[in-house]
């Protein structure tokens, strides 16, 4: 059955301020669809954004919805949560605002393994600003403060999220929406800190400075770059160099989440 | 019955946060604030409320406006470097209206400056330490009662106006071990935030033409049912970003006259032997200990001294410090630092009375006798 979207939508918001072609709407739209096929109510819907092109999210949705500053999505996310445990918590962000300025929050909300779903798009840019480079714009590619190449290292999101205690993580893109929402919908019914890097396509601020201005180029490249975890697991290091292993990279249940560990502690302080 | 008790300042912050139905602290360790954290992660879990001690200042202010938003009273509590990291935070507090109760305990800077050292020198950042134009209220206790009752009133102030409220302390009154005996908790008035009476449908945060300059909030039991949008850019009465010249104006000028136009119920002051005095002086925070001492030696010298103490700082108690202007003919102002209330004082009485100061920026607090020897010297 076809999803209604104008249940999920402020309809009187539209169109989108994003620019055309953008993958932000793409990811937002797997994001939707995944919440339909759970069945889950707006009520019960927290979503709380950063700041950038993709933070401006919230204004779309009718859930819960809170647009917050640069990098500090997951606190307040994290303390909803920890407020209201029965309520589905997400935080919507791009690159910049979670692994830059936001990366500290990040890696301590999967140490702790709380139960927010955490939606990484990743378009290799901070858009809104310009064009900046992130620490995901890719080494040896130009940005409006790399004017002449990227000298920068990039984080693996997945390696990240799963080193700092996540206990889902998953990497699809705008290129493959139906699996990027298969991945969002595990994710959100995971009990625990799920990350989903979710690689997108920033056509203006990236591609044209890349020689990637065309959005329908520029996911076909994210395309080329992204290869699956099975077929990534018979390639070489050399071979796997620049590319984005895509999946469910890491899944555990047995960490316990971290409302569970307060909601207890509460228990044994009433108990003493 | 209320019950003696041996108390320190951050203990009876955080018993008043308690009592005032705060269930959400957040903070980061720091000295001289830390036994705030020690104390409300014991107490909180018995409450059923949450303690967090987050990774870092910025992540625990973001979390306390995070609950707030989510229907909690909360808190956080720091020191001068940890507040400066939570000025961005702050900030939105102001601008998405959310009550809030930031505790800072001051000791001396800037910078890392003298931790365990008493200090007032955070009176100014607590005005304007967050960018943009705004409102605050900040409340400087002297005591350790008042630090106890203080706190109870910057939670009901916080709920009120839907503002972020400072209460200034520092590292004397924190560590400041002391018999309190605590108000009965059925004597207490406690403020909540007004709760919407309209259906979830029809609310709006920032509804003031409908409800008033200070519009309904919902608290943590009707969170679930009002979905509603908040963002830290300019805001229309929807709680959605506008850029229109007129709304922008329009609110942020009720932002600042919420608070300034109910100045009868902000303000707090207290006025020591002031009725025949006839030099004046002007102190608050545990300062205002020291001043109290040097007014009842002078006069045991036949200097016929008075004192005025704001109890609320900001806003600022403008039209009374006019007053004393105009009815004194000298004032000394003090407090621990190189002189940054004083800019209030002088700016409020415009001229009209000669002002000596008593500053101190040591990490140690004035002495009685020091305000003492100013009034010989200016008599």
């Amino acid at each position: 059955m076809a999803t209604d979207y104008s249940k999920y939508l402020r309809m009187e918001k539209l169109p989108l301020y994003w620019c055309p072609g953008c993958g932000n709407g793409t990811i937002l739209k797997a994001m939707i669809t995944a919440i339909d096929e759970l069945g889950w109510q707006n009520d019960d819907i927290m979503m709380v954004s950063g700041i950038g092109c993709s933070s401006r999210a919230t204004g779309y949705v009718d859930f819960h919805t809170i647009h917050t500053l640069h990098g500090r999505a997951v606190p307040v996310a994290t303390a909803i949560k920890m407020c209201h445990p029965d309520m589905h918590v997400i935080v919507f962000s791009g690159d910049g605002d979670s692994t830059a300025i936001g990366g500290n929050h990040f890696i301590h909300a999967c140490r702790r393994n709380i139960d927010l779903t955490v939606i990484i798009v990743d378009n290799w840019i901070y858009g809104m600003t310009g064009g900046q480079y992130s620490p995901l714009t890719p080494t040896g590619t130009k940005a409006s403060t790399m004017p002449r190449g990227n000298i920068d290292p990039n984080f693996d999101i997945a390696e990240l999220a799963k080193g700092a205690g996540a206990t889902f993580v998953a990497r699809s893109s705008v290129a493959d929406p139906m699996i990027l929402k298969n991945y969002i919908k595990k994710g959100l019914s995971h009990k625990g800190m799920s990350v989903i890097d979710a690689l997108s396509n920033c056509h203006i601020q990236w591609g044209r400075r890349n020689k990637y201005g065309d959005p329908v180029k520029l996911v076909d490249l994210i395309k080329e770059k992204t290869v699956t975890k099975a077929k990534a697991a018979k390639m070489s290091e050399e071979e796997l160099k620049g590319k984005y292993v895509t999946g469910i990279l890491y899944e555990n249940t047995a960490k316990k989440e971290y409302t569970q560990a307060y909601k207890e502690l509460v228990e044994k302080a009433q108990n003493e | 019955m209320s019950k003696a008790q041996i108390m320190n300042g951050n203990e009876l912050v955080s018993e008043a946060a308690i009592a005032a139905g705060c269930r959400f602290y957040a903070g980061y360790p720091i000295t001289p604030s830390s036994e705030i954290p020690e104390h409300l992660s014991k107490r909180m879990p018995e409450v059923g409320g949450v303690f967090m001690q987050f990774e870092d200042e910025i992540a625990s202010c973001m979390a306390a406006v995070g609950a707030s938003y989510a229907g909690y009273k909360s808190m956080t509590a720091s020191s001068g470097p940890g507040i400066s990291l939570k000025q961005e935070a702050i900030g939105l507090a102001c601008m998405m209206e959310l009550p809030l109760v930031v505790v800072n305990v001051m000791r001396g800077g800037p910078s890392t400056g003298l931790p365990t050292r008493v200090s007032q020198a955070d009176v100014m950042q607590a005005r304007w330490g967050t960018h943009g134009d705004h409102m605050i209220i900040a409340v400087a206790p002297e005591t350790l009662l008042e630090t106890y009752t203080e706190t109870i009133r910057a939670f009901n102030m916080a709920e009120k106006y839907r503002t972020p409220v400072y209460i200034l302390t520092d590292a004397v009154l924190a560590h400041l071990n002391g018999r309190v005996e605590l108000p009965d908790p059925s004597t207490l008035e406690i403020i909540d935030r007004t709760q919407p009476s309209v259906p979830p449908e029809e609310y709006n945060p920032y509804d003031v033409e409908r409800f008033g300059e200070v519009p309904p909030l919902p608290n943590k039991e009707k969170f679930h049912d009002y979905r509603f949008h908040m963002t830290g850019l300019n805001k229309d009465k929807t709680g959605f970003p506008t850029v229109n010249k007129e709304a922008v104006e329009a609110d942020e000028e009720r932002m600042i006259r919420k608070i300034t136009g109910n100045i009868k119920d902000i303000e707090s002051f207290e006025y020591y032997k002031m009725d025949d005095a006839q030099l004046a002086i002007f102190a608050y925070g545990t300062n205002a200990a020291a001043a109290r001492v040097a007014v009842d030696e002078a006069r045991e010298a036949g200097i016929k001294a008075g004192m005025f103490r704001p109890i609320t700082v900001w806003p600022f108690p403008e039209k009374q410090v006019a007053e004393i202007g105009k009815n004194f003919d000298k004032m000394i102002v003090t407090e621990i630092n190189l002189g940054q209330m004083l800019y209030e004082v002088e700016r409020a009485t415009k001229g009209s009375i000669e002002i000596s100061t008593v500053l101190q920026a040591a990490g140690v607090p004035i002495r009685p006798q020091q305000i003492l020897d100013k009034m010989k010297e200016v008599l």
